[in-house]
C-alpha cells in the first residue's frame, strides 16, 4: 500500500507550505527537471503578431529557505544553439552571427542575485547573460505549486517573464520598430535534491 | 543512329548534350551567385523571403536536369579527347567531369537536407510541394548549410579548371577540343 506512505510527507509539505513549522524548515535544493522545465521566448513579427519559440537545452538548480524569501536563489543555464521556432531554416539564422552568434557565445545564463518579497509579489534581481553580454535584471516570478510527486519525490515549479531589449545584449539585427524588445519566459520545475 | 544532330559524334557533342552543358552552366553558375545573394539580404528587402524561394525552386528543377543529363551521358559515346592528349591530361579531364557531376548532385540534395531539417517539404515556384522524405532532424539545416557552402565553393574551383583547361587547349595546343561543345 504504498499509496500511503505519502501521506506523512504530504502532511510535512502542507506544513512547510504555510511556513508554520519552522522546527525543520530549512534550506531546500532543487535541480531543475528539463523535462518540464522551458526557457521561452516571445517577440513581434512586424508588429503584427507575436513569435513564439524556446531554447530547448537547458540546466539549472534553486535553492530556498522554506521560512523566508530572502536567501532563495536561482540560476539557469540554456545551450544557445538548441533555439527552436519551429522553423530549421529561420533557427538557423537565430544561431548566426547576425543573431545569437552561437559558436561564439553557446550559452547565456541567468544568475539571481536577491530574491525578495513585498506585498505578495516576488522579485527575482539578477545577471542576465546573454550574446557574451551580461546586464542587470529584475523580473517578477510565482510559484505555479509544489508537493510530492507520484514517484517518490518531492517538486516546485515557477513561472516568470522577463522582457529585454535586444540592442543591450549586442543584438540589433533590424527586424522592425516593434521587435526591437522581446519577452523571455522561464517556466522551471525542481525535483527537491 | 538515326538521328545524327541529336548524337554526340566523333567531332563534336551533340545538341541535346550541348544544350544541357551550356543551358546548366549559366543556370548553376546563376544559382550559386543568386544563392550568396539571397542568404545575405536583409529583413526589409522585398526578396528577402522571394529570393530564396526562386533559389529552392530551381534547384528542385536543375536535379531534375541533371538527372536526365547523366541517363543522356551513359546512354551514348561523348565525343571522344583528341588523340595526341597525354594520358595523363585524359585522366584529370575524367577526374574533374565526375566531379563537377557528383557537385552537380550535392548541391540540390545539401539544400533540400536544409530546408526539409523540420519536416517541411519544398515548395517549387509556388506549383507543387517536393515532399520532405528524409526524417525531420533538427540541427542538420546547420551542418548541411556548411557542406552546401563548401560544395558550392568547390564546383567553382571546378568549374574554374575545367575552363581554364578548356582555354589552355583552344588557345596553346590548338587541338579544337571547345569546338566540340560550341
Amino acid at each position: 500500500m504504498s499509496k500511503f506512505r505519502f501521506a506523512p510527507s504530504m502532511a510535512l509539505a502542507c506544513a512547510l507550505w504555510a511556513g508554520s513549522s519552522p522546527a525543520w524548515a530549512a534550506e531546500e535544493k532543487y535541480k531543475i527537471d528539463p523535462t518540464h522545465s522551458f526557457v521561452t521566448f516571445s517577440i513581434a513579427h512586424l508588429g503584427y503578431s507575436l513569435l513564439q519559440g524556446r531554447f530547448d537545452t537547458m540546466d539549472g538548480s534553486f535553492s530556498l529557505d522554506t521560512d523566508k524569501a530572502e536567501g532563495a536563489s536561482i540560476q539557469v543555464t540554456v545551450a544557445t544553439a538548441s533555439i527552436n521556432s519551429n522553423h530549421a531554416e529561420r533557427d538557423k539564422h537565430l544561431r548566426g552571427k547576425e543573431f545569437l552568434d552561437v559558436d561564439k557565445f553557446p550559452q547565456a545564463t541567468f544568475q539571481s542575485k536577491r530574491i525578495v518579497e513585498q506585498s505578495g509579489k516576488t522579485t527575482v534581481e539578477g545577471e542576465l547573460t546573454l550574446h557574451g553580454v551580461t546586464k542587470p535584471v529584475a523580473f517578477e516570478a510565482k510559484m505555479i505549486g509544489g508537493g510530492p510527486d507520484p514517484w517518490g519525490g518531492f517538486r516546485r515549479g515557477y513561472a516568470g517573464t522577463l522582457r529585454i531589449k535586444r540592442a543591450d545584449y549586442g543584438v540589433s539585427y533590424n527586424l522592425g520598430p516593434a521587435s526591437e524588445e522581446m519577452e523571455l519566459g522561464l517556466y522551471i520545475e525542481g525535483i527537491r535534491q | 543512329m538515326t538521328d545524327l544532330r541529336a548524337a554526340s559524334d566523333k567531332f563534336r557533342f551533340g545538341k541535346v548534350a550541348r544544350g544541357l552543358h551550356w543551358g546548366m552552366a549559366v543556370l548553376l553558375l546563376g544559382m550559386v551567385g543568386w544563392g550568396f545573394y539571397a542568404a545575405h539580404l536583409n529583413f526589409y528587402d522585398p526578396l528577402y523571403h522571394r529570393a530564396l524561394s526562386w533559389h529552392r525552386s530551381m534547384g528542385v528543377l536543375l536535379f531534375g536536369v541533371l538527372l536526365f543529363r547523366i541517363v543522356w551521358r551513359l546512354g551514348q559515346q561523348p565525343a571522344p579527347l583528341p588523340d595526341p592528349m597525354p594520358i595523363w591530361e585524359k585522366q584529370a579531364a575524367h577526374v574533374t567531369h565526375w566531379a563537377l557531376y557528383l557537385c552537380m548532385f550535392l548541391l540540390p540534395a545539401t539544400g533540400y537536407a536544409v530546408s526539409t531539417a523540420d519536416g517541411r517539404g519544398v515548395n517549387v515556384f509556388g506549383l507543387w510541394e517536393l515532399p520532405a522524405w528524409l526524417p525531420p532532424d533538427r540541427g542538420r539545416e546547420t551542418w548541411m548549410g556548411t557542406l552546401h557552402l563548401a560544395v558550392a565553393i568547390l564546383f567553382c574551383l571546378l568549374v574554374f579548371m575545367h575552363v581554364a583547361a578548356a582555354f589552355k587547349h583552344h588557345f596553346i595546343n590548338r587541338d579544337g577540343i571547345l569546338r566540340r561543345m560550341w
